[in-house]
């Protein structure tokens, strides 16, 4: 099926997300999709997919203009849509998975459907028990359900969002072999990905997003280095920096494992002087979270020794982590930072951890002011934090850490932020260093990875690289590195 | 506040009691009674002489008791319906008191209190530790409690603490009169109980709003995440304010049991726990609405006994109005809510 | 105790947790789609009051069950209105709820109290009821408990072994999933509630027409709080909720044999009373406690057959699902 964008515009709020996107695949391709967080490849792959419905501009497939409602009428017209984490019910079986959307009659002709599943499967030399629940598979025995299902369903345009993340190298294998199957087979496979290892292996053509806008289109053969360029916009200049001597070790990891549900990263060893700022790269999801939640005392790590200052942490409550001087920025800011609801007053005050029985509003209006001043927040002290932008709230966030921290952990500290505040976040946090403390952060920029950090941490397909000298790597380097390539 | 905001507030407020109030003539019409007639009833009921408006007073206190309780889980996000239960054991540790201790007024008043509050307080820990620890949603923990503790009140009053001779359901035996909380002549409502109920309400009122305590506890109600990564040990407020819920509501079976009754019956709570549910409900959880909502709650509640004697209708009307008005409240809320 | 005894004990149980069975069975079909009706107690208390003067008034015991059933639709769909298109809090409305048709009942049922009225006729199967200890339990009742029993593999069968089931339960767990396959996810979530509600009042007359004949003041004791309950320690699955209300309802009768007991003759009945809703906070304990989990979680084997035993709530319960 020959896919056609044209002129697809998509606003969210003062967002616009998709900007008067045009673009053409063939049939029988695979069409690589890139672009930073934010770049509007999910908001318009959720419009192909009818997840969402466009401002302006028209789908059209097999030259023929389409519209659909929802993703059912999507699917029903061949376009297939494969979620990062995969759309299916975990505590189902698979083949209850297989049979949801598919048949309408009251009692399912089920053998009818294990054997259409059994067949797909083998065609792809997929490994799936129909009998097992999905909840024990993993996230690459899901993918091949999802696409025996789609397939099943008559989709002839396959979407796939960021499949490599979850899964293993063996399954990656696997996972190209099949793209590469359906290619051929005359689908048109569109490839959603950050890893430009992955694109450039696996994809005739690449169409770079950024900030909404197509931003180039490359055909093989081409090279990481030209996507790079694309993506960020510029190819990176070494830069000079302050020369920071470190001092005393603040955080010690040795061999930590941290895990969730879906991702297991093991064997950290890390020393985090005073003074160092040390960047975290990677895809989103890579273990990064898990490993400045472990260090804050926020999720327990699996395996492994955490020592703050010296002494040992582990098994300590937050609290205690508190009281070291450990300070965590949040990425959710109003999920897990800041109370909806409540002014920024009230947050101030909290976030002092006071022993001071009576609230003396008067004081803590007069301090909410200066911080509010002193962070340059854009509200007031009665403004509640809801009402902030972004970028307001980012800087509540970081005002509400404590001005003596040893070590700062920030998760995606800019993120969404604009140009002028992202360098006055940069300002504050360098002046933190001055005083002392260790930063950790994460973040999707490689450009702000290379330009603040004295060494990076690459966190990719559940490892973590050696730290790198901030100094000596180069963008071409980190982004293979994130990508896959090298590690 | 602008005017139109007044006004629209006003009408958002003021239409659901309207609405309740014509459902609830439907629900006599439908009975075959008189609306105007019974509700003429219900006025006198609660207002026709000073000791029926001091039997509304009476119900006026543990309903606002109950509802500062209440705004303090509330405010911390809980959901506590075993009030009505921990209302039962404040009575019940009034009463042990009341039996046991051999003091004068002065000293033995102030202890039943004190008791009481100790009685629903530990009877609420209970509660949130089901919660906090064993994960069981305090509606089940507190619900099932509620039980327990009017089973438990059943028990000593026809088993250990029965009338000499008789074991009857109608009570114990009266406590002695130092255990009595002194009331105005010929009425059944003292000093007392109205200064606990106000002093209270101050105290919650401006606990909530003045200290860090209230701040941390109202941070916590609305997102116990970010709370804790700012710092306040959740789980403990957690059981704290269960605790103090339920020292509340057992002050408010106190009050029922030695300034009410003069002993322990088994509906000592009457029901004050579950009606503080709907007080705070309708008063949109602020503490300021609550002495008017309770007055209103209270006259109804009391002037409907009178109902089933004059023209036997039953007095559950009452209950049918106070329910109908605080879910066309709640109901109102959501739809000003979706089509702002 | 001779065989007899306990087979009619077991007959009685049976029969006598019947509302409770259609009340878990409501309830479950609901929270399936992700909708707690917590109004449950008083849609028992107003759908058996109901349930009975309809049958007093008609003597059309068919009329009466129609009409129980119609008051917990309307109750429900009270619940999955202001949950699905208000948005509101689903507790709070069903508390409300609860309260407010405990006193409608309370109202509307003086005129019925202490009167007596027509029962469900007795109905032994002809053949089946015959048949040696099996044929005594569970074929020489009524048509309610007959029912009872249908109802419970009626919806199993329909959870489990058809194709709207599967859709059911995708809505309950993962509502986002459902709809990417075509389903409308509101529209069903509202029509499993109201059926689930009606499901319940039909269980509230079976307790006034036949359980514990008639109508009096709070007249089916907190049964709808022990159905939420069950339902919990059930899993959320009806035939382990079914065996849960028999559980209940076995316990309920043995302390009916306990107080005969001498050794209890002093424990008045309101004590015993009680002891169901002590026993669901046990039960609870027992399901929802993490170390429990950790106990049973020390060798492979214990642990998978704890994690069948006590089930996992619907992923989506009591959220709202809206479309981007």
């Amino acid at each position: 099926m020959r896919l056609e964008f044209q002129h697809i515009h998509k606003h969210f709020g003062a967002v616009h997300a998709n900007n008067d996107i045009s673009f053409t695949i063939e049939a029988g391709t695979i069409h690589g999709l890139l672009g930073e967080n934010g770049a509007g490849k999910s908001t318009l792959m959720k419009i192909l997919s009818g997840f969402i419905r466009r401002d302006a501009g028209e789908i059209r497939l097999d030259g023929h203009a389409v519209e659909f409602k929802n993703p059912a009428e999507a699917l029903h017209l061949g376009v297939g849509m494969l979620h990062q984490d995969p759309l299916d019910v975990p505590p189902l079986s698979i083949l209850d998975n297989f049979l949801l959307g598919r048949q309408t009659r009251l009692i399912q002709d089920r053998s009818a459907a294990r054997a259409d599943l059994q067949t797909l499967s083998q065609r792809f030399g997929f490994d799936l028990d129909p009998d097992a629940p999905v909840a024990s598979l993993t996230v690459g025995e899901r993918q091949q359900l999802e696409i025996v299902r789609l397939l099943s369903r008559g989709a002839r345009v396959l979407i796939f969002d960021e499949p490599t993340t979850g899964i293993s190298l063996p399954q990656k294998v696997k996972l190209f072999e099949t793209l590469r199957l359906l290619a051929q087979q005359g689908m048109t496979i569109i490839f959603v990905t950050h890893k430009l290892a992955d694109a450039e292996d696996l994809c005739e053509q690449v169409t770079v997003l950024r900030l909404g806008r197509v931003v180039g289109q490359v055909t093989r053969p081409f090279t990481s280095a030209q996507l790079v360029q694309l993506m960020f916009g510029q190819t990176f200049a070494t830069r000079e920096r302050a020369a920071v001597a470190p001092g005393e070790p603040v955080l010690e990891l040795r061999d930590l494992c941290v895990a969730d549900y879906r991702l297991r990263v093991p064997h950290i060893t890390l020393t985090a002087r005073a003074g160092e700022i040390i960047g975290l790269a990677g895809i989103e999801g890579s273990g990064q979270r898990l490993l400045l939640r472990a260090c804050a005392g926020l999720d327990a790590p699996v395996a492994g020794e955490i020592r703050i200052a010296g002494a040992k942490m582990n098994r300590q409550p937050y609290r205690a982590f508190l009281a070291r001087g450990v300070g965590y920025l949040p990425a959710g800011r109003l999920e897990e930072g800041l109370v909806a609801g409540l002014n920024l007053t009230e947050h101030f005050i909290l976030a002092r951890r006071t022993r001071e029985w009576l609230v003396n509003w008067n004081a803590a209006q007069n301090h909410a002011r200066a911080r509010i001043a002193e962070f340059n927040i854009r509200g007031d002290p009665a403004s509640r934090v809801e009402s902030l932008s972004g970028g307001n709230q980012q800087r509540a966030l970081l005002a509400l850490l404590p001005l003596d921290l040893k070590l700062m952990l920030l998760e995606h500290p800019t993120r969404g932020l604009d140009i002028e505040s992202t360098l006055w976040v940069w300002q504050q946090l360098l002046e933190r260093r001055q005083r002392g403390a260790a930063i950790l952060f994460s973040s999707a920029d490689l450009d702000e990875i290379l330009e603040y950090s004295d060494r990076i941490l690459v966190f990719s397909g559940g490892r973590v690289a050696q730290a790198l000298e901030g100094r000596e790597t180069s963008a071409q380097q980190l982004g293979e590195l994130i990508g896959g390539k090298g590690l | 506040m602008s005017k139109t905001n007044f006004w629209n507030d006003l009408g958002w407020g003021v239409g659901p009691i309207l609405l309740g109030l014509v459902l609830t003539t439907l629900a006599l019409m439908a009975v075959g009674a008189d609306p105007a007639r019974a509700y003429a009833t219900m006025w006198t009921g609660a207002f026709g002489a000073p000791e029926k408006f001091s039997n509304v007073v009476d119900a006026w206190v543990p309903l606002v008791l109950g509802s500062v309780g209440l705004l303090i889980t509330f405010t911390a996000g809980l959901w506590n319906i075993g009030i009505e239960g921990q209302m039962v054991m404040g009575a019940i540790g009034a009463a042990w008191v009341a039996r046991t201790v051999d003091l004068p007024a002065p000293v033995l008043v102030p202890l039943l209190l004190v008791a009481g509050a100790l009685g629903g307080a530990l009877w609420a820990l209970l509660a949130g530790a089901l919660k906090v620890y064993g994960r069981v949603h305090e509606i089940f923990g507190g619900l099932g409690l509620n039980f327990v503790a009017m089973g438990l009140a059943l028990y000593l009053i026809i088993g250990p603490w029965k009338r000499a001779g008789i074991a009857s359901t109608s009570g114990t035996e009266p406590f002695p009169p130092a255990a009595w909380l002194p009331n105005w002549p010929g009425l059944s409502v003292g000093p007392i109980e109205i200064a606990l109920a106000l002093v209270s309400l101050a105290l919650v009122y401006l606990a909530l709003r003045g200290t860090l305590w209230g701040l941390q506890l109202k941070a916590i109600g609305k997102n116990a995440r970010a709370a804790f990564w700012l710092g306040v040990p959740t789980q403990r407020h957690w059981l704290g304010a269960f605790a103090l819920c339920g020292a509340f509501a057992g002050l408010a079976g106190a009050e029922q049991a030695a300034g009410v009754w003069a002993r322990l019956i088994p509906s000592i709570s009457g029901g004050y726990g579950y009606l503080s549910i709907l007080v705070v409900l309708l008063s949109g959880f602020q503490a300021g609405g609550v002495p008017f909502v309770a007055f209103f709650f209270a006259a109804v509640t009391k002037g409907s006994v009178a109902l089933p004697l004059d023209l036997q209708i039953d007095s559950a009307l009452g209950g049918v109005l106070q329910g109908m008005i605080v879910l066309l409240y709640v109901l109102s809320q959501g739809v000003r809510a979706k089509f702002r | 105790m001779d065989t007899n005894l306990i087979v009619l004990t077991l007959a009685s149980v049976l029969a006598d947790s019947s509302p409770l069975v259609f009340a878990v069975i409501g309830e479950t079909l609901g929270e399936k789609a992700g909708i707690t009706n917590l109004s449950l107690d008083g849609t028992i208390l107003l759908s058996a009051m109901v349930g009975f003067a309809v049958a007093f008034t008609t003597d059309n015991l068919y009329l009466a069950f129609l009409a129980a059933m119609l008051v917990g639709a309307s109750v429900a769909s009270i619940v999955a209105f202001s949950s699905i298109v208000l948005k509101l809090d689903q507790i709070a409305v069903g508390f409300v709820l609860t309260m407010l048709c405990a006193d409608l009942s309370t109202f509307f049922g003086n005129p019925y109290v202490r009167k007596p009225g027509p029962a469900v006729p007795h109905l032994a199967m002809p053949g089946l009821g015959e048949i040696p200890v099996i044929g005594k339990i569970f074929f020489d009742q009524n048509a309610v408990v007959y029912l009872s029993l249908l109802v419970i593999l009626a919806v199993w069968w329909w959870i489990y072994k058809t194709q709207p089931g599967l859709q059911l339960q995708s809505i309950g767990e993962r509502p986002a999933a459902a709809f990417a396959r075509g389903a409308n996810v509101n529209a069903q979530r509202f029509v499993y509630t109201v059926l689930g509600g009606a499901l319940v009042g039909f269980g509230g007359a079976a307790y006034s027409l036949f359980v514990k004949l008639g109508w009096s003041y709070h007249h089916t004791s907190g049964i709808g709080w022990i159905a939420l309950a069950v339902v919990i320690f059930g899993g959320w699955h009806p035939i382990r909720g079914a065996i849960g209300a028999y559980i209940f309802g076995g316990l309920q009768s043995l302390s009916g044999l306990a107080q005969s007991v001498p050794a209890f003759a002093n424990v008045p009945t309101q004590v015993f009373q009680t002891a169901p809703f002590a026993l669901m906070i046990v039960a609870l304990l027992l399901v929802s406690n993490q170390a429990i989990d950790r106990f049973f979680s020390g060798s492979p084997i214990s642990r998978k057959v704890w994690q069948s035993l006590r089930g996992a709530p619907p992923g989506a319960l009591g959220t709202v699902f809206e479309q981007e």
